[in-house]
């Protein structure tokens, strides 16, 4: 039974690292955020050491969404999509303070945090948060993979029913 | 005898080529696109009417999240409509160091301009080198402003802040260094066969067409129609500084491309005379108190100078009643701001005028009987922003 | 050619239409009658004199409980002169205004926009729709009277999928 667990474990283990490592984000730009996550993926600040180097233009390609801008309400059907496009498993990162919570903009049209819309993994405030912010929050995100426990998620993830 | 249908196909907001959220309705007839429908509004805001809730200094920061490539350009035409609107005179040299800090904005812009369109049509390379140059820049402008891409660094009445010392010599250097970075770019693409191939006769606009369109910038300019704000209407000192226009002649794409290019070398040339020839003075207007703040070290040692430093940062200030526009040649063309107010404290309507929507409306006629790969360079040489479209 | 004489120029050949021409700051804003904006405008552009050529803005404000309630703004650019004129109608809250679009193409999404944030209409427009806001936004949004945070801002946002509804097996 212990060694049974351990094996359990430690294939978790192995999962887990593969996947933190190698996070491969989907193209989420949407405002002024946008340009620092692009900055964040050329060479000063290099995004690919850290494995997320290919920004998958299609979400079936992707495993992460970062939700780099302010989420309007015209918008919001369309990133709810992309994330139901996402396989699992899938991770989202709300990046800056629009995506976090609304940020400046409390008016008619905006969202006011895109966790109303999907569920949000890490949080990474600022207006815009620094390069150095997204590496941080990327960061956050491989140790909150690293600590997923056994069981957590199903093996074989269907596009129907109660999933994720 | 098979029955021929048009297809429509959805380029939508969600794409990498579209700089922003940008949603293209295409109807093709096998390659070549019949009808191109244009779908925006994924990012209104409602600054405009945010902006009516706010004291004038504080729909200043509203200003930098428009055209967010350069943030520090909608701050000086902010800040030129309200200044022509209570009619301050600003030192000279805080509009030396507008101009200055302006251009290496347009510089940096037009980097990242030509990043992501060289990106686009599959010259990679060019992103990471113009983004190592991007990053001098705002770099630089960290060091005087604080912050990279929202600064808020030009304030009603001049600027927030003096420069530091190492600023200058910083400039002086990146304005040596650049000329050999744009012929580094010129290298990889002005003589590529494939960048010609890709660019030339794409979409050509004559002049008259941009003129009826509304069109201003880089694109009315590839054309061949000189119009340019600074030369026009020139504002905060610009007629001090010695520059040139750049025109093209077929308005395609390619044309665009040089233009944009040769802007960044009269850019460079600006903030060089600008560094060269700034004046001693001060960086703020000497007989508006109740517009400018008063220093820090006054604010701690007297009473007069706090009670009039919180009542500019609660209540702001009252302006006259009537209405103003002041525009400025932004990277992407003529952006203005048309203020009315009504004698409070806050603007009773703040309409910004975005060069890149109305560049955009042109857009379906540019790119109607062309094929579809076009689409993407067509895009990418108007230069939008979906920030200032939006808004 | 500068800014007084095109404000003559326009009262000598449409005296009942021009209802005032004020200066301030340097620039001069000449207010017309709706009924005859066209042909003003058509004059303006097309006229040897002036070849205002450029439509550089459209804007609307709204005035609330002033009569007429809105106001229509036209900025033009004549390349040929280097000159700016601003010309401005007041438009009461159900009347239409003609649509300039023909006579400027940059005016086909300026007045659209125009249209959507304040729900002025646009006579024998091409393509009348809301361009920035949804289809099914009920209102429009810089009328003074629509609350700056719209409607349900506290409550929390719901998204449905046209789809979705359809494929869930356990709802």
């Amino acid at each position: 039974m212990g060694v049974a667990n351990a094996a359990e474990t430690s294939l978790q283990d192995v999962i887990n690292w593969a996947r933190k490592n190698s996070v491969w984000p989907v193209t989420f730009g949407l405002a002024c955020c946008a340009l620092e996550m692009m900055v964040a993926s050329s060479a000063t600040y290099d995004i690919a050491r850290f494995g997320a180097e290919v920004f998958r233009p299609s979400p079936r390609q992707a495993d992460l969404m970062i939700v780099a801008g302010t989420v309007t309400k015209k918008m919001a059907p369309m990133l709810k999509r992309i994330y139901e496009q996402m396989p699992e498993p899938k991770w989202v990162i709300a990046y800056g303070s629009c995506a976090c919570s609304g940020g400046i903009f409390q008016t008619y049209s905006v969202v006011q945090g895109v966790d109303q819309i999907v569920p949000v993994d890490v949080y990474v405030p600022g207006c815009p948060p620094r390069p150095e912010g997204l590496l941080k929050g990327l960061i956050s995100l491989q140790e909150k993979i690293a600590r997923e426990k056994p069981g957590s998620r199903r093996i074989v993830s269907l596009p129907w029913g109660k999933n994720g | 005898m098979p029955e021929k249908r048009l297809l429509t196909i959805n380029m939508g907001p969600q794409h990498p080529a579209t700089h922003g959220v940008l949603r293209l309705l295409l109807e093709l007839d096998g390659e070549i696109i019949v009808k191109a429908v244009p779908h925006i509004g994924y990012l209104h805001r409602g600054i405009e009417k945010l902006a009516e809730s706010m004291t004038y200094p504080q729909a200043l920061t509203l200003t930098d999240r428009l055209d967010y490539t350069s943030g520090l350009s909608n701050n000086l035409a902010y800040c030129l409509a309200v200044e022509k609107l209570l009619e301050i005179e600003i030192p000279q040299r805080a509009q030396y160091l507008r101009v200055l800090l302006a251009e290496l904005q347009r510089i940096a812009a037009h980097l990242l301009w030509v990043a992501t369109h060289a990106l686009d049509l599959g010259a990679m390379t060019v992103l990471f080198y113009a983004f190592r140059d991007r990053e001098t820049i705002l770099e630089t402008l960290e060091l005087v402003t604080g912050a990279r891409l929202t600064p808020s660094f030009i304030r009603i009445g001049g600027l927030a802040a003096d420069i530091p010392d190492t600023f200058l010599p910083r400039v002086k250097e990146f304005v040596a260094d650049f000329p050999r970075r744009v012929d580094e770019y010129e290298t990889l693409l002005t003589e590529n066969i494939i960048w010609k191939k890709r660019t030339q006769g794409i979409s050509p606009m004559s002049g008259e067409e941009c003129i009826n369109y509304g069109v201003t910038g880089p694109v009315l300019r590839a054309s061949g129609v000189y119009y340019d704000v600074r030369k026009a209407y020139p504002y905060s000192s610009y007629e001090d500084f010695d520059f040139e226009i750049p025109l093209g002649e077929k308005g395609d794409v390619y044309d665009r491309y040089l233009v944009r290019l040769k802007e960044m070398r009269q850019s460079n040339r600006i903030v060089g005379q600008a560094a060269e020839k700034l004046p001693p003075g001060p960086v703020t207007a000497v007989d508006a108190p109740h517009v400018v703040p008063p220093a820090k070290e006054e604010v701690g040692k007297d009473i007069a100078a706090l009670i009039r430093h919180f009542k500019i940062m609660e209540e702001g200030f009252k302006t006259p009643r009537g209405e103003v526009y002041a525009s400025i040649e932004s990277s992407k063309g003529e952006l203005g701001f048309y203020l009315v107010s009504d004698g409070t404290n806050r603007p009773y309507r703040m309409r910004i005028r975005p060069p890149s929507f109305v560049n955009l409306g042109a857009l379906p006629k540019m790119i109607e009987g062309q094929m579809v790969a076009d689409v993407v360079a067509a895009i990418g040489s108007i230069d939008i922003v979906l920030g200032e479209i939006d808004r | 050619m500068d800014r007084r004489a095109a404000a003559d120029l326009l009262k000598e050949k449409f005296p009942e239409a021009v209802r005032g021409v004020e200066e301030f700051r340097g620039e001069t804003t000449i207010a017309v009658d709706k009924g005859r904006l066209r042909e003003i405008m058509r004059f303006l552009k097309e006229s040897e004199t002036t070849r205002y050529d450029l439509l550089v803005d459209l804007a609307g404000v709204d005035f609330g409980d002033e009569s007429p309630r809105f106001k229509v703004v036209y900025l033009l650019h004549s390349m040929k002169f280097n000159h700016r004129l601003r010309i401005a109608t007041g438009v009461a809250e159900d009347a239409e205004l003609d649509t300039v679009s023909d006579i400027w193409k940059a005016a086909d999404w300026l007045e659209r926009e125009v249209y959507d944030l304040f729900g002025i209409t646009f006579g024998n427009h091409p393509d009348l729709r809301r361009i920035l806001l949804t289809d099914d936004f009920v209102g429009h949004p810089f009328r003074k009277d629509f609350p700056l945070k719209g409607v349900d801002f506290d409550k929390p946002f719901p998204v449905c999928l046209e789809e979705e509804r359809g494929n869930q097996i356990d709802a």
